[in-house]
Formats: C-alpha cells, sequence, structure tokens
C-alpha cells in the first residue's frame, strides 16, 4: 500500500474526470428513493453531500446534516454485489431449427467499471463471492467477465449504523485489501492510498498533497471511533459447532414467529450466492432464453424437489439460512459468510437481528 | 457459461415404456464426435433439457461402454411431463456428466450390496447391470428392493432373471401387494438380515428416500458392515450442477459437485438428523 496522499475536496471532481477519460463507467453512491443507492454518475456533485442515514432494526431514514461530507453514512441496500452477480441475466438462448435446435451462450456485458465509495465490508463480502464464483472447479464465466473490469475505490467508514458490526467480524471498517484506491474522508477532503498498480497509476493524473501528520492522525482517530462505537457484534468469529449443536433450540421457533421469510435479509446481503434457473420462451416456444435471477432460501422454490418441500417450515428457512451463513460456509469456504454490513438487519420488515439471534442461540446453556 | 456447459442436442434413438408414469430414453447425441468424446460413470448424472421448457437433473441408467446414453424417468412435474410426450427421433439437450459416481472401484473383488426404496431406481439399476456385465470382476451381488405397493416394481422380469444368476440375492418387498405378488409383503430394511454377504469384503450402495436410506444404513451395520463402505445417493433441487446456484446445500455439502454419492460417514449426522 503507498503512502497516504490528500485530495482536498475541491478536487474530487479530478477522479471522476480521470477515470471517465479511462474509459470507465462510475458507479458511485446518490441519496435516492429515501436511501443510498448505486448508480452511474459523472459528477463529484452527484454524491450524497450532506447526508446521514439512520439506520436500525427495520429502518433506515435519510436525515441532512449541514457539513459538507459525501461518505457520511455507512451502506445501503446495495453495493457491488449486483455489478458482478446480476439480479437477473441471460445464461443461453435456444433457437428451433425445424426438428432440432441450437443453444448459443449469452455473454455478459464487459464494460469496465469503477466504484466509487466502496465499503470494507462490501469489500470482504466480495472477495468471498469471488471465492465461490470464480474459486472453484467451474469458473463462472459471467461473473468473471465482469469481476475483471471492476475498479474499485474504496471509501473508509467513519460513520457507521448502530446496525454495524463489521469490527466484531474484522471485516472494517478500514479497508485492508482488494481497492485500488482507498480514501478516508476528512472535513475538507480526503486522504488517499492505492491498493494496486492500477490505483498507482490513477493517484498520478491527481493533483495530491502531501498527507499532514494531523490529517493522519485525524484518520486514525475517525476510524478508531467507527470501531469503538459500534455495540452489535456476534458472539464469535466461528459459531459452526455451536450452532449446529444446537438445531433444535426454542429460539428457531421464537424467530419463526416474527420472520416473514420475505427473503429481503438474503437480498440485501452481499454474501448470499443462490439463484434460480428459469426458461423464458416466446410463445410459439420457437425460442427462449435461459436465465438466473437472485433467489432466497426463504422462497417456495428453494427447497421444492418433484412436488414436494425439503423445508415447507419458516423454521427450517430461517435456521437454513443462518446456519449457512455463520457456520457451514466454514466448511465451504474457511470463514463465516457474514461480514458484519448489518443489512440484514435495517432491511428486515420485522428488525430481526442476525447479532441477537445468534448471541442467543449461541449463550451458554444451563 | 463455458461451451461445455450448454446442452447439446441428441436424439431419442428409442422411448421405452416402463410404466404408466416411468420411461427410458435412448440417447445419442447430435455431433458425433461429441458422443465419441463423452465419457461418464454410473452414478453421475445430465441435466436434461426440455427445449422452451427447462432443465432436470436426471441419472445415467445406460452403461459406459453402450453406443448410446440412457436415462430413465420419472414424471413428477413440468419438464418431465414435457419430456414424457417426446417420441424416437426427437431432440432434447444435454449437458453433463456432473457429480461423483459410485466406487465402483473400491468395489473390484467384493461383494456388492444394493438397497433400493421407491419407483426403480435409475442410480442403482447402473450399478447391477455394470456388476452383471463384469461378473467376474465383482464376487457376491445382492439386490434388496422396497416398494409400496406390489404394481409400482417396474421391471420386475429383469429381477427374476437376475435371480437366477450365479452368485446373485434378489430381495423384493412391497409394503402392500395382490395375492398373487410372489416376493416378500412388508418393509425391505428386515431383509437386510437375509442378505449373504461378507461383512469384512464388501460394498453397499443405496439409493431412495432418505429415511429409508438410513434405516438401510444402521441394519447394514448391524450387519457387521463398516459404514465407510456404505455409500449413497441424494437427490437435491439441482439447478445449475456446479456447485453455484446454492439449491442442492446438504450442510456445507454441494450436493451435485460433492454428491450425488456419498459415503454415509459423509453426511451420517445430517441425513439422521433430518429436515436440514
Amino acid at each position: 500500500m503507498s503512502v497516504p496522499v490528500y485530495l482536498p475536496r475541491p478536487q474530487l471532481q479530478q477522479l471522476f474526470d480521470v477515470l471517465i477519460g479511462y474509459g470507465y463507467r462510475i458507479i458511485g453512491p446518490v441519496a435516492r428513493d429515501g436511501a443510498i443507492s448505486y448508480d452511474e454518475i459523472v459528477s463529484a456533485s452527484a454524491l450524497p453531500w450532506g447526508i446521514r442515514v439512520r439506520q436500525e432494526a427495520g429502518v433506515c431514514r435519510l436525515q441532512t446534516a449541514s457539513d459538507e461530507r459525501g461518505f457520511a453514512w455507512a451502506n445501503g441496500p446495495q453495493a457491488i454485489k449486483p455489478l458482478v452477480f446480476a439480479p437477473l441475466e441471460p445464461l443461453w438462448r435456444m433457437s428451433r431449427r425445424g426438428a432440432n435446435f441450437e443453444v448459443e451462450a449469452v455473454k455478459a456485458e464487459e464494460r469496465p467499471t469503477a466504484v466509487l465509495g466502496v465499503r470494507a465490508c462490501d469489500l470482504a463480502a466480495l472477495a468471498l463471492q469471488d471465492r465461490h464464483f470464480l474459486g472453484g472447479a467451474h469458473v463462472d464465466a459471467h461473473y468473471a467477465a465482469r469481476r475483471e473490469g471492476l475498479l474499485l475505490v474504496a471509501v473508509n467508514c467513519t460513520h457507521p449504523a448502530p446496525t454495524c458490526f463489521c469490527a466484531s467480524t474484522g471485516d472494517g471498517p478500514q479497508a485492508a485489501s482488494g481497492f485500488d484506491l482507498a480514501l478516508t474522508e476528512l472535513d475538507d477532503g480526503y486522504t488517499v492510498s492505492a491498493g494496486s498498480q492500477v490505483g498507482e497509476g490513477l493517484l498520478s493524473h491527481l493533483a495530491l498533497l502531501p498527507a499532514t501528520p494531523s490529517q493522519l492522525a485525524g484518520v486514525q482517530q475517525a476510524l478508531h471511533h467507527a470501531a469503538a462505537v459500534q455495540t452489535r457484534k456476534l458472539p464469535g468469529s466461528n459459531l459452526h459447532d455451536v450452532l449446529l449443536a444446537r438445531l433444535d433450540h426454542p429460539r428457531w421457533q421464537e424467530v419463526a414467529e416474527r420472520c416473514l421469510a420475505c427473503g429481503n435479509c438474503t437480498a440485501v446481503c452481499p454474501t448470499c450466492f443462490c439463484h434460480a434457473e428459469t426458461e423464458q420462451a416466446t410463445l410459439d416456444a420457437g425460442s427462449s432464453t435461459h436465465r438466473r435471477e437472485w433467489d432466497s432460501c426463504f422462497g417456495e422454490r428453494h427447497g421444492y424437489i418433484h412436488g414436494k418441500q425439503l423445508r415447507p417450515a419458516t423454521l427450517q428457512r430461517y435456521r437454513q439460512w443462518l446456519t449457512h451463513k455463520l457456520a457451514t460456509w466454514h466448511e465451504q469456504y474457511g470463514r463465516s459468510g457474514c461480514v458484519g454490513c448489518g443489512r440484514c438487519i435495517a432491511w428486515c420488515p420485522t428488525g430481526i437481528d442476525i447479532t441477537e439471534e445468534a448471541a442467543a442461540l449461541c449463550a451458554p446453556q444451563p | 457459461m463455458n461451451a461445455a456447459h450448454l446442452p447439446q442436442p441428441a436424439e431419442i434413438v428409442e422411448r421405452i415404456r416402463e410404466s404408466d408414469n416411468i420411461f427410458t430414453l435412448k440417447l445419442r447425441f447430435a455431433d458425433a464426435a461429441y458422443q465419441a468424446n463423452y465419457c461418464y460413470a454410473p452414478g453421475q448424472f445430465n441435466m436434461v433439457y426440455l427445449p422452451a421448457v427447462g432443465e432436470v437433473p436426471i441419472s445415467l441408467s445406460s452403461d459406459p461402454e453402450d453406443d448410446h446414453l440412457a436415462h430413465t424417468i420419472r414424471v413428477a412435474g413440468r419438464v418431465t411431463r414435457g419430456l414424457a410426450e417426446l417420441k424416437s427421433g426427437d431432440s432434447l439437450g444435454l449437458r453433463g456428466p456432473y457429480g461423483r459416481a459410485w466406487p465402483l472401484a473400491s468395489a473390484l473383488g467384493k461383494d456388492v450390496v444394493v438397497v433400493t426404496g421407491g419407483l426403480g431406481c435409475a442410480p442403482v439399476l447402473a450399478v447391477i447391470h455394470y456388476v452383471l456385465r463384469r461378473r467376474s470382476a465383482f464376487r457376491r451381488l445382492v439386490v434388496i428392493q422396497g416398494v409400496k405397493h406390489g404394481h409400482d416394481l417396474i421391471w420386475a422380469a429383469a429381477y427374476a432373471a437376475w435371480a437366477q444368476q450365479p452368485d446373485c440375492q434378489i430381495l423384493v418387498a412391497a409394503d402392500a401387494a395382490d395375492a398373487l405378488w410372489p416376493w416378500h409383503v412388508g418393509s425391505a430394511i428386515p431383509l437386510i438380515e437375509q442378505a449373504q454377504f461378507d461383512p469384512a469384503h464388501a460394498v453397499a450402495m443405496l439409493c431412495g428416500p432418505e429415511g429409508m436410506m438410513v434405516a438401510a444404513a444402521r441394519a447394514l451395520a448391524a450387519r457387521g458392515l463398516d459404514e465407510s463402505a456404505i455409500h449413497l445417493s441424494l437427490e437435491r433441487n439441482m439447478q445449475c450442477a456446479v456447485g453455484l446456484c446454492g439449491h442442492c446445500q446438504l450442510g456445507g455439502h454441494f450436493i451435485c459437485r460433492d454428491g450425488p454419492v456419498f459415503a454415509y460417514p459423509e453426511v451420517k449426522l445430517l441425513l439422521e438428523r433430518g429436515g436440514l
């Protein structure tokens, strides 16, 4: 990682101009529809200046502040996941040719994309999705095409929400790796460091100042504070054995009575990878598109097999989600599938809190 | 999606009606070179694609040395109902083979015990044919088949013929049956006590409902068979077949990729627990 330098706020647009000059489309945070969304932007003016986000269990509200900061919020419902693992995409197309048919692969869009304002939790989640889609014997070509063209500009999180617990999972609030550039926002600008050769190259185009000792001290203080204010936490980094030993814990029934099985948690989770494959045919069935779309282990079709449901009860579905996320992920990918972003807490319509459920399930038993 | 993971057109060479709702399709790839290079082992499966409708995971029931492939399919949902309408000469798509096969190499020179339940169990049919075709490479063949009702037993003639082969023992049970049913009435599990095999030199292969397989594994272990010599084939909602879509997870396993054939100790706790 390079020595931090300083980019005064009025020069932030330079970063946009350099990225656009290199042919990147820029995806960055904007305040839209009552939340932080990641959308295509061309100007620093589109960033959510002076915006705060109040997030609690089942709550997300935008608020305004009187300062000049553009990244003084924790996260929105989505960030990187939809950019690499598309919510809905075609895999192949079938065309009938008389009595026969042909199948042709559909290539993924490969436009170089720079994501600005990536959080440490989302970088950790991206590393996990990389292992799932790229790390096995079968490399997913669609994910790979999008991932290859991705440039990541992290902005360290200085304003975690009460729902955040990245410090307890070890995934934040500071971006440790996996980025091209990492910024930390101060009152009048950004300290910047490069995390890759591409990032180093970008720095050479920016009108940077040396970072002063007081700016660096301000960054350290802000990041320390961002970790220290987090009150939620998981009861351990590896809950595999304890959770799998408690599959009959009465807490599963209690949480199932509150859970609507709506799948919001899986939709906003940056590591959830389940997807369904479906066939969309023309009316005459002369051609069709085979697609994949995000699926949820809370839904009716996830555990369906020839006429029966493997997990008919909400209890079984919540238990599948939580034990996969916090237990069997360790078997699959060597770590928990939770990066502490807290989205599942904020976006649950009934405010179910993964940290509260994990604590109750893992509490010492008399 | 890599070309290797796209459905390859295949022609139905023959359609065989096995029962009211079970049929076998003998297939050959339209591309002769693809057919020549296509290798698989009993226990593996293909994603069978009905154009414009969708895919279903179906195990291969043919012998790897046959000049065609075969899938024996039960009508269960939208895709299989559509597949049942196809005739000889029609085309469908196949992508595969996927998954871990039966450990036939580890069964060489040993007794092979097959326990199957439910309606005609195609994955183990491939094993039975494999062993009978290479009779001298294996010792005894014991087949224990349970069905709900006597008229659910397809291939009844084949069972009777296998029973006449040397070193073969065929034990069939129906929970309920008509008066002329020649086999046992009741559960198939107690028949495991009658199975003649050497527990120190045997491999068991199980296919059927999970509860039945757990009961069979217990009964085989009680006969002295080491649990690591018991293998079973699991079924889940496989959609991608390459360990990505997440539907076939059982505990930490992706059944499409890590299975569908497992050694019993790998999945014992998960299956005994049930409901996961």
